[in-house]
């Protein structure tokens, strides 16, 4: 399995706070991983890095063999990353479609031009593209509600519609940013249920960060964990449940006699 | 959908065969009868919508705030206006293998000059400015209309402060409103497409369109280019309406007015910008008696309408999207 997301000695600081500090840490094709710690830790910072929002004040980023350090978002989507986001940020004055049409935006061919002139191409790909949002919508369950205005969804079909338009990019690697807040306990067990299916139907690589340990510890194959802008630990979710410096970042130190 | 778009194509064709090849286009046409007054109050009011359809792209969909919208029609103005006025006779010359249609096809091409030297604009604008968003960028699109305003006023061979006269009157309604149809069709057409459907990403959230690779950079330009090129037209629809332009007409007023238009019309709504604009034309004219009160009826109308539609006349409705080509139908 080879290497699909390459983080080497990442550094970023804002000022004089080190957010993140010389994280190693990558991804294989294919592979679901999460990624963990305290609040605070830097997780979502290294997901902003990894997407383009920040830029690393030192290290690398390799994405598919190609340095993405400094590239803006939209192009590092161009290259097949997409994410949610830990706020829900859908489109919020679009339809459920439109939301997903979107997306489609980066593999349009007829661009500004075939939309003023309306030939032929452009009404096939317009066709295309629909029927292609609309199975998506159909895979995850929200093909009904396809015309309504996305604000009109519950929480848990907003979230999901968040990941939906994540796929229409057609990436090779999704972030997830805590699927799981906000959610119940039945609605956990489908989000894992979910993520585990879109990985193998559309064969991604998914990362993960979430605090819900039982989402993390019930799907992923390998874990990160974070702590102080610092990888503390990684390994299978059996090695992170035993790690003594995963517990101590979660529950704190044993008082020892000196 | 192949019916609707037949239909505005044929009306578009039968405007321009009517209007545009005959010199007086009026006389060959059932609007021969209606008075001078009107006919003034219905090309003003096709300028304006031209104005408000064109900011719209800018301020609606693609939810950005530009209050120098005037500055681009002073671009378009002066520029078709050098083409036909100040140059006249050696374009003139140079288009004789026109023959007759040679002033009419001079008015066209300066047209698009001005246009395009608008777009230009836009573009010089865009491109260093949108960095900024908001109220920051409200305010340097405000800087860069009176910019503009000031140069003019400082340029003598565009006739300084006194403003530029003698300008040949080739505006007719027909031309207004042709002009007018086509800044709707292809404000309305770039929306409703996928293409189009990025810069109302860009409006709802900047951060998640950029995240589904949306360069919101490049939309934002487009829309600023786009919109600038139109209210460029305008500008010389306008010049060769009155005849004579002077560099107070572009004033920070005029680009305020415009915003009035699209915020009552309601923002994104190419249906409602068009109704709000040439209401507010008739409006100003029913209140020209009224002399300075005419403002305090417009605010009162603001206020109104953000109490009782804050998303403006036919905002949120849909609008236009209904019968427009490639978008209706089975859905």
């Amino acid at each position: 399995m080879s290497t699909l997301l390459a983080v080497e000695k990442v550094t970023v600081r804002f000022g004089g706070l080190v957010a993140v500090s010389e994280v190693d840490f990558h991804v294989n094709e294919g592979e679901l991983v999460g990624l963990i710690g305290p609040n605070g830790a830097g997780k979502t910072t290294l997901f902003n890095l990894v997407t383009g929002v920040y830029t690393p004040t030192t290290g690398r980023i390799h994405f598919d063999r190609k340095l993405v350090n400094g590239l803006n978002s939209s192009s590092i989507t161009e290259m097949g990353v997409a994410r949610t986001f830990q706020n829900i940020r859908l489109f919020n004055s679009l339809s459920v479609l439109d939301n997903v049409v979107a997306a489609f935006n980066l593999h349009l061919q007829s661009g500004f031009l075939g939309a003023l002139w309306r030939g032929a191409a452009f009404r096939s790909e317009e066709k295309q593209i629909r029927n292609e949002a609309l199975a998506l919508l159909e895979i995850f369950g929200l093909q009904a509600a396809a015309q309504s205005p996305c604000r009109s969804l519950s929480y848990g079909d907003q979230r999901r519609l968040e990941i939906v338009r994540a796929l229409a990019t057609r990436p090779k690697l999704l972030l997830l940013d805590e699927p799981a807040a906000g959610m119940n306990p039945t609605e956990k067990v489908d989000l894992m249920r979910l993520i585990r299916f879109t990985q193998e139907q559309f064969k991604l690589a998914v990362l993960l960060v979430e605090h819900d340990m039982k989402v993390v510890m019930g799907i992923c194959e390998r874990i990160a964990v974070l702590e102080y802008g610092r990888k503390i630990a990684e390994g299978t979710p059996e090695e992170i449940q035993k790690d003594r410096r995963v517990i101590a970042a979660y529950l704190g130190e044993e008082v020892t006699d000196a | 959908m192949g019916a609707r778009s037949l239909v505005l194509i044929a009306a578009l064709a039968v405007g321009l065969v009517s209007f545009c090849f005959t010199g007086h286009p009026e006389a060959a046409w059932p609007l021969a009868q209606i008075d001078d007054y009107l006919l003034n109050i219905l090309i003003l009011a096709g300028i304006n919508v031209i104005l408000a359809v064109s900011l719209n792209i800018v301020n609606g969909h693609t939810g950005q705030f530009s209050l120098g919208h005037a500055g681009f029609m002073a671009v378009g103005a002066y520029g078709s206006a050098a083409l036909t006025q100040l140059n006249g006779k050696a374009c003139l010359a140079s288009l004789s293998f026109l023959g007759s249609a040679a002033p009419l096809g001079l008015f066209v091409l300066s047209l698009l000059v001005g246009g395009l030297l608008a777009a230009l604009a836009g573009l010089a604008v865009g491109l260093p400015s949108l960095r900024l968003k908001g109220d920051y960028l409200a305010i340097v699109t405000l800087g860069f209309g009176e910019i503009i305003r000031v140069m003019i006023q400082n340029t003598e061979s565009l006739g300084g402060a006194r403003g530029l006269a003698g300008i040949p009157n080739h505006t007719t309604l027909g031309w207004t409103w042709l002009v007018s149809l086509i800044s709707i069709y292809c404000v309305g057409s770039l929306v409703n497409s996928t293409y189009g459907r990025g810069f109302l990403a860009v409006r709802d959230d900047e951060i998640a369109a950029e995240a589904m690779g949306i360069n919101t950079t490049r939309y934002k330009v487009t829309a600023f280019v786009v919109g600038a090129f139109f209210a460029g037209l305008a500008g010389g629809l306008y010049a060769h309406f009155i005849g004579y332009v002077t560099p107070e007409g572009f004033s920070f007023l005029k680009s305020v007015d415009v915003v009035v238009m699209v915020i009552l019309g309601g923002m994104g709504s190419t249906a409602g910008v068009t109704v709000a604009a040439i209401g507010l034309t008739f409006l100003n004219e029913a209140l020209r008696e009224a002399e300075q009160y005419r403002m305090v009826a417009f605010a009162l109308l603001l206020i109104i309408l953000m109490i009782t539609r804050p998303q403006g006349l036919l905002g949120g409705l849909g609008g236009l999207a209904r019968w427009l080509p490639g978008k209706g139908g089975k859905s």
